[in-house]
């Protein structure tokens, strides 16, 4: 008898059958999807052409494109990014492992559960923009700064959804694990955490949105380099065209960050409750 | 009645008053150090104020009684962004998720866009509408936007597809379909768009006062504290900072839980 066939039904089953529709665009809805940016551009080109608007406000389209192209052929974008990309997988590791450690403790024991709980919550209700003036006058300028608030940010959700993760697993699932006479390795293997993996995978993705925005708003406020600081950086020398290309360079990272995770989800989905 | 059920009926609240208490140590134990340590140092650090010069610095200090003026302005900047953002979200929300041409035409761009870090914003925003109340009040606007909007559509999305089947049966006119159907089966979703709209709204209104300065407002208060190496008045306005996110959450809470209750659904 397979023992993750007794695994919970997948309640939203419905629901993603429908998003999966929406998602497999058929040819006349990608050309639908397009035709708003074509739109944009056009009115965009053609304000900047007539010289309607200030190049310090409304750069053309062209110009963009070619900072964006001057920028990684330069090597600048690279050298940013890899700063930026390093200070995250910093931040990340810390933030998420501590929370894995903190919610492991908190969901598996109650006690614990008390003591630490309501301390924490009143923590986390200080936004990581809240700790960065804080950590500046304690650190001034420096990198360590960085790392914590990029930490902080994933600390919360990790530590949350690990203890939910691990106080949802139905009970039934360690009943089955007894009459079954399971080793404990192999319900932890086999029970433990295929059904608390979604949960805990799904605060992953959430940890590692939050630690991408904060790395933005860290570098922003309190930073000499890296892809938040190019943009602030280019924002004082009126050079909106750096600005922009900035943000097209912030919104394809976010994009492709949270597609490869969603895809990784779906996998590990998959591999936690075959149906 | 059995012994058992009784002995559990009295355990219940044993075990609650248990928890509070069990609770409260930690935070009490490190309040009780932040009031009492520093005043036992012998050589006073700058970055070590003691919890009582920081509660009372909004009354004593003349710096700190700046910060009733900075909230008043704060919190007025924030409703007003965050109304602005709301009824936008609300209508694009309603727009893509009551018409499938309206949804494969924005959706994609809307989704696209929102991959942008919301902060990275800000310097377009003051290149576009300069450092003073425009900006501030459509980087609010822009935070309350996306998930309002989001969330509005999903709402629509969502609603069981033999409702929908039924009202397109009966040849519902569009105004009491929307009325009757959508509004009503998309409440809980939209509720909570406007919930995480108010909280990315607060957030965004003191990011955005700290990043933008100029003027008066709670992050600008804590940005200008931090340049003078005011620790006392940075902790306060961060206090203050979670403590109106804090409020701000529960009083949306218990406004609205109650129609959703009517409604027959949790939120």
């Amino acid at each position: 008898m397979n023992v993750r066939l007794l695994a919970a039904p997948r309640a939203s089953l419905g629901v993603r059958a429908g998003y999966q529709q929406i998602l497999r665009l058929r040819p006349p809805a990608a050309l639908l999807s397009l035709a708003l940016p074509v739109l944009v551009l056009a009115v965009w080109q053609v304000v900047a052409s007539r010289a309607l608007l200030p190049v310090q406000i409304l750069p053309p389209p062209a110009l963009v494109l070619n900072t964006l192209v001057e920028l990684t052929t330069s090597g600048e974008i690279f050298t940013n990014l890899q700063i930026s990309l390093w200070r995250i997988a910093l931040g990340i590791a810390i933030g998420c492992s501590l929370g894995l450690g903190l919610g492991t403790i908190m969901g598996l024991s109650r006690t614990a559960d008390d003591y630490v709980s309501p301390l924490f919550r009143a923590l986390a209700q200080v936004p990581s923009l809240g700790w960065v003036p804080i950590l500046i006058l304690i650190f001034g300028l420096d990198e360590t700064v960085k790392y914590l608030i990029i930490a902080k940010a994933c600390f919360v959700p990790t530590t949350i959804t690990m203890a939910e993760g691990i106080r949802n697993i139905p009970r039934s699932y360690k009943e089955v694990a007894v009459v079954l006479g399971l080793s404990r390795r192999a319900a932890i293997r086999k029970l433990i955490v295929p059904a608390a993996l979604p949960t805990i995978f799904g605060g992953l993705r959430l940890a590692f949105s939050h630690a991408w925005i904060a790395l933005i708003v860290v570098e922003m406020l309190a930073a000499q380099e890296g892809v938040g600081y190019m943009m602030v950086w280019g924002r004082t020398l009126f050079q909106t065209d750096i600005v922009i290309a900035g943000m097209i360079v912030i919104g394809v990272i976010g994009l492709a960050m949270d597609a490869g995770l969603r895809r990784l989800e779906r996998r590990l989905r998959r591999w936690a409750v075959p149906s | 009645m059995t012994d058992l059920t009784i002995e559990v009926a009295e355990r219940a609240p044993r075990r609650a008053t248990a928890r509070i208490w069990r609770g409260a140590v930690l935070p009490v134990v490190l309040l009780a150090a932040w009031a009492i340590v520093p005043h036992l140092l012998s050589v006073r650090h700058p970055l070590i104020v003691p919890l009582d010069e920081v509660l009372a610095s909004p009354f004593i200090d003349e710096s700190g009684r700046e910060i009733w003026a900075s909230l008043a302005q704060t919190l007025l900047r924030f409703f007003g962004g965050f109304a602005l953002g709301a009824v936008a979200g609300l209508a694009l929300g309603v727009l893509v998720g009551a018409s499938g041409l309206a949804d494969r035409l924005v959706s994609p761009s809307f989704n696209a866009v929102r991959q942008i870090a919301l902060f990275a914003w800000i310097p377009l925003l003051t290149a576009w509408f300069g450092n003073g109340e425009g900006s501030k009040l459509a980087f609010i606007a822009l935070s309350a936007f996306f998930p309002v909007a989001l969330n509005t559509h999903d709402g629509l999305r969502t609603i069981g597809r033999g409702y929908v089947e039924v009202a397109a049966v009966l040849k519902l006119p569009l105004r009491r379909r929307i009325l009757k159907l959508l509004l009503p089966g998309a409440l809980p979703s939209i509720f909570i768009g406007l919930q995480i709209g108010l909280i990315t709204a607060w957030l965004g209104t003191v990011g955005g006062e700290y990043m933008i300065g100029v003027g008066r407002g709670l992050g600008i208060f804590i940005a200008e504290a931090r340049g003078q190496f005011r620790m006392d008045l940075v902790l306060l306005g961060v206090i203050l900072l979670a403590l109106i996110g804090f409020v701000v959450n529960a009083g949306f809470r218990r406004l609205f839980e109650p129609l959703l209750r009517w409604q027959g659904v949790k939120p």
